[in-house]
C-alpha cells in the first residue's frame, strides 16, 4: 500500500462544529494519507455527515482548521470587525468628489445638485459593496493583508482541488451525460470574455479538448456510448457513475464520496468498489468516503476513522478497527464488527 | 456551449426547431397584412420595450425563482434617471438635429443609465433579497412588493406625482418612406437598439463562462456551487444585467413617449411580467417573444377600435395560457428544479 507515503493529503486539526447547543463534531483531529482510500464510519447520528460537510465547505467549522495538500483550506472567520473598513475606505474618495462638486457649483444648491452629489457618494459605496461580492483575486489579497479571513464558499473548495458526490444524486437531470461532465469542467474553462463571445480559435480548441476529455471520463466509468442520453433516463446505478465522472471532471486532488454504494444491488456495489479502486490506482486521486455498507468499507479502505457522538473513537487499518472494543461497543454488536 | 453541443440531431428535434421560426414569420406576415405598416411598426416598437423589461423578470425568476415585482419600478426609475441625465446633466430640452451631437448624447444617456440601474438592481438584491435567500418563497415576494413601493415613493418625492415630460432627443420628424407609409426613424432606432441588446444577451448567456454559470445555477444551485460556480456572484450578475436592461428600456421609453410618471412601473411591469409568463418564465428567448406578442395584441386591439380593451385582452390571454399551457410558448417543464 502506498498509503503512508509522503505528507497527508488532508489534515484537520481540532475541528468542532456546533449547531446551537448541540455539538455535532467535537475537536476532531484527522488525516487522510496521500493516495489512500479513507473512510469515515460511525453509528447513526455520530456526526459523520456534518464532518464531511465541513470538509466540503458546506458548513464553516465553529473552530479548527483544515489543510489540503499542505495549504490552508478552511479556517474559522477572523477579523470580521475590520470588514466595514473595506466598505468605507473606497467610498471616501467619492464623498470627496461629491463635496468638491457641491463647492464647485457654489452655495446655491438646489434639489437637483443635492441629488446628484449624494448619488456620486452612493456610487462609491455601491461599487465597494459589489467588489465585496465579486471578490476578484486582488481584492482577496487586500482582505488577507488587513487580517480578515472569511468562511470559504463551496466553489473555493473546488478551485482548491476538492470534488464530491452526493448521497442523493444531484445531476443536471434534463441535460445529457456529456453536458453534465462538461459543466464539471467549469472551473478549468479559462476562456476570456470576448473570446467566448466571438468563438475565437483558442475557445474552440479549449471546447474541443474539453469534449474529448469528457468522452474519456465517460469511458473511464464505463458509460461510453451514452453521451447523448439524458441524465434522468439513466438507470440508478449509472447515474451514480455519472456523478462520479462529473466530480472527476474538475480534476480534484481529493474526491469525497457520500455513500457511493447506497441503494445498489450486490453486483453494482462490486462494480462501484472496483471503480473507486481504479480512481485511486489509475488517476492517483486520494479518496474519502462515508459508507454504511461494511463490506464496502472493510473491502477497499486502507484507513478508517470511527466517529461516535461527534468524537473520534478510533482510527487505523480495517483489521484493527474490526477488533477494536470501543468500536464494537459503539455499534452495540451491529454491522461488520460483530458479523465477520 | 451546453446548448450548442446538442448533437442528437433527430428529425423530430429538427422539425420542432423549425416550427417556431415558421410560426413567427407567419404571425408577422399576418400582422403586417392586417394592421398595415404604420401599426406594424408601432407594435414592434412597443414590443421591444416590453421585451427588454420582460427579460429582467424572466432572468431573475430563472435563477432564484423569485417574481421580482420591483422590476417594473426599476424600469420606471431608469426612465427618471434618463430624464435627469438628459435634462439636468446634458442640458437638453428638446430634440437635437446635429447628428454627431445627437449620437454622443444618446450614447452617454444609454451608458450612464444602464450602468446606474445595474448598480441599483445589484444593490436591491444585496440588501433586500440576499438575506432572504433561504427563507420561504413568500418572504422575498412580499419584500419585492415593498421594494416596489419604496422606489415609487422615492421618485414621487423628488419628481412629484404628475406626468413629467422627457426630452425626445431623436427628432420625431425624421422618417423614411416604406411602401408609401411614413416610418419614423425613432421607431427604427428603438427596435434596433432593443434587438441588439437582446442578441448580445443571448450570446452572453449561451457562450461565456458566466452565462454557463447562470444556466447551471438555475438548474441546481447547490450542485453548481460544488462544480465551482460562485453562486452569490452569479446571482448578482443576473440582477446587474436584468436591471441594466430595464434601465435601457427606461431610456427608450423616455425617447419614444416623451414623458414618464412614478406609477409607470406598475402597468408596464405587469405587462412585462405577462410577457415573461407567455414566453415561458425562465426562458430569455421566450420573454422577448412574449413581449412582442403582447404588443401586437394591444396594438391590434386599438387598430380595430378596442384600444381601451387592450389591457383586458392581454390579461385574458395570460389566464388562458396559465390554464392551457402553463409552461408558456417556449418554456420546458420546470419540474426538475431543485
Amino acid at each position: 500500500m502506498s498509503a503512508a507515503k509522503g505528507k497527508p493529503m488532508l489534515k484537520a486539526r481540532g475541528v468542532t462544529r456546533k449547531f446551537g447547543g448541540l455539538v455535532a463534531v467535537s475537536n476532531v483531529d484527522f488525516e487522510i494519507p496521500r493516495g489512500s482510500i479513507s473512510a469515515i464510519i460511525g453509528p447513526n447520528g455520530a456526526g459523520k455527515t456534518t464532518f464531511f460537510n465541513v470538509i466540503a465547505g458546506i458548513y464553516a467549522p465553529t473552530s479548527g482548521t483544515i489543510e489540503l495538500d499542505g495549504k490552508p483550506l478552511i479556517s474559522p472567520p477572523t477579523g470580521a470587525g475590520r470588514e466595514p473598513i473595506l466598505l468605507l475606505v473606497p467610498t471616501i474618495p467619492f464623498i470627496g468628489l461629491a463635496i468638491y462638486f457641491l463647492i464647485a457649483i457654489g452655495g446655491d444648491t438646489g434639489l437637483v445638485e443635492g441629488v446628484a452629489s449624494v448619488s456620486v457618494a452612493l456610487l462609491g459605496f455601491v461599487c465597494a459593496l459589489l467588489l465585496n461580492i465579486v471578490r476578484p483575486a486582488w481584492y482577496n489579497r487586500v482582505i488577507k493583508r488587513i487580517g480578515v479571513t472569511r468562511p470559504a464558499r463551496p466553489n473555493d473548495m473546488v478551485e482548491a482541488g476538492l470534488a464530491r458526490t452526493f448521497q442523493n444524486i444531484r445531476l443536471y437531470k434534463s441535460l445529457t451525460t456529456l453536458e453534465n461532465i462538461l459543466i464539471g469542467m467549469h472551473v478549468h474553462m479559462r476562456s476570456t470574455f470576448l473570446g467566448a463571445l466571438f468563438k475565437s480559435r483558442q475557445v474552440r480548441e479549449e471546447e474541443a479538448a474539453a469534449e474529448q476529455r469528457a468522452r474519456e471520463l465517460l469511458a473511464f466509468v464505463d458509460l461510453s456510448g451514452m453521451e447523448n442520453e439524458l441524465a434522468k433516463n439513466l438507470p440508478y446505478g449509472k447515474q451514480r457513475l455519472l456523478e462520479i465522472a462529473r466530480a472527476l471532471a474538475s480534476r480534484p486532488k481529493l474526491l469525497l464520496l457520500d455513500e457511493p454504494a447506497a441503494g445498489m444491488n450486490p453486483k453494482e456495489t462490486e462494480e462501484m468498489t472496483a471503480l473507486i479502486r481504479r480512481i485511486r490506482d489509475e488517476l492517483g486521486i486520494t479518496i474519502l468516503l462515508i459508507e454504511h455498507d461494511m463490506r464496502v468499507v472493510m473491502g477497499i479502505s486502507d484507513h478508517i476513522t470511527v466517529l461516535d457522538h461527534g468524537e473520534k473513537i478510533a482510527e487505523g487499518l480495517p483489521k484493527a478497527i474490526r477488533t477494536n472494543p470501543k468500536v464494537i461497543e459503539a455499534y452495540l454488536g451491529r454491522g461488520a464488527a460483530a458479523g465477520h | 456551449m451546453v446548448t450548442s453541443s446538442a448533437t442528437t440531431g433527430t428529425a423530430q428535434r429538427l422539425a420542432a426547431g423549425l416550427r417556431l421560426p415558421i410560426g413567427i414569420v407567419a404571425f408577422l406576415a399576418l400582422s403586417l397584412a392586417v394592421l398595415g405598416i404604420d401599426q406594424f411598426v408601432n407594435a414592434l416598437t412597443l414590443g421591444a420595450i416590453y421585451a427588454l423589461v420582460a427579460l429582467g423578470y424572466t432572468m431573475v425568476y430563472g435563477i432564484i425563482e423569485l417574481i421580482n415585482f420591483a422590476h417594473g419600478d426599476v424600469f420606471m426609475v431608469g426612465s427618471f434617471i434618463a430624464l435627469f441625465i438628459s435634462s439636468s446633466l446634458l442640458g437638453n430640452d428638446g430634440s437635437i438635429t446635429d447628428l454627431p451631437l445627437l449620437a454622443g448624447s444618446v450614447l452617454i444617456l444609454f451608458a450612464l443609465t444602464i450602468g446606474i440601474m445595474a448598480l441599483v438592481g445589484a444593490l436591491i438584491e444585496r440588501l433586500a433579497y440576499r438575506p432572504l435567500r433561504r427563507a420561504p418563497k413568500l418572504a422575498p415576494l412580499i419584500t419585492a412588493i415593498g421594494v416596489s413601493f419604496i422606489l415609487q415613493n422615492i421618485i414621487q418625492f423628488f419628481f412629484g406625482p404628475t406626468i413629467v415630460s422627457v426630452p425626445q432627443l431623436v427628432p420625431i420628424e425624421w422618417s423614411i418612406q416604406v411602401a408609401g407609409a411614413r416610418v419614423p426613424l425613432l421607431n427604427l432606432f428603438v427596435i434596433a437598439t432593443s434587438v441588439l441588446l437582446m442578441f448580445a444577451l443571448q450570446l452572453f448567456i449561451s457562450r461565456t463562462r458566466t452565462g454557463r454559470a447562470m444556466r447551471t445555477t438555475s438548474m441546481d444551485r447547490d450542485a453548481s456551487s460544488l462544480m465551482g460556480v460562485d453562486i452569490n456572484r452569479t446571482i448578482m450578475i443576473t440582477f446587474l444585467i436584468g436591471s441594466g436592461l430595464a434601465g435601457a428600456a427606461g431610456v427608450v421609453h423616455g425617447l419614444y413617449y416623451g414623458n414618464t410618471t412614478f406609477s409607470l412601473g406598475f402597468q408596464s411591469g405587469l405587462k412585462a411580467f405577462t410577457a415573461a409568463v407567455l414566453g415561458g418564465i425562465g426562458n430569455t428567448a421566450g420573454a422577448a417573444l412574449g413581449g412582442f406578442l403582447i404588443a401586437f395584441v394591444e396594438v391590434g386591439a386599438s387598430a380595430f377600435g378596442y384600444g381601451r380593451w387592450g389591457g383586458a385582452i392581454v390579461f385574458s390571454l395570460l389566464v388562458i395560457f396559465l390554464v392551457f399551457r402553463p409552461t408558456g410558448l417556449l418554456g420546458s417543464h420546470t419540474g426538475d428544479r431543485a
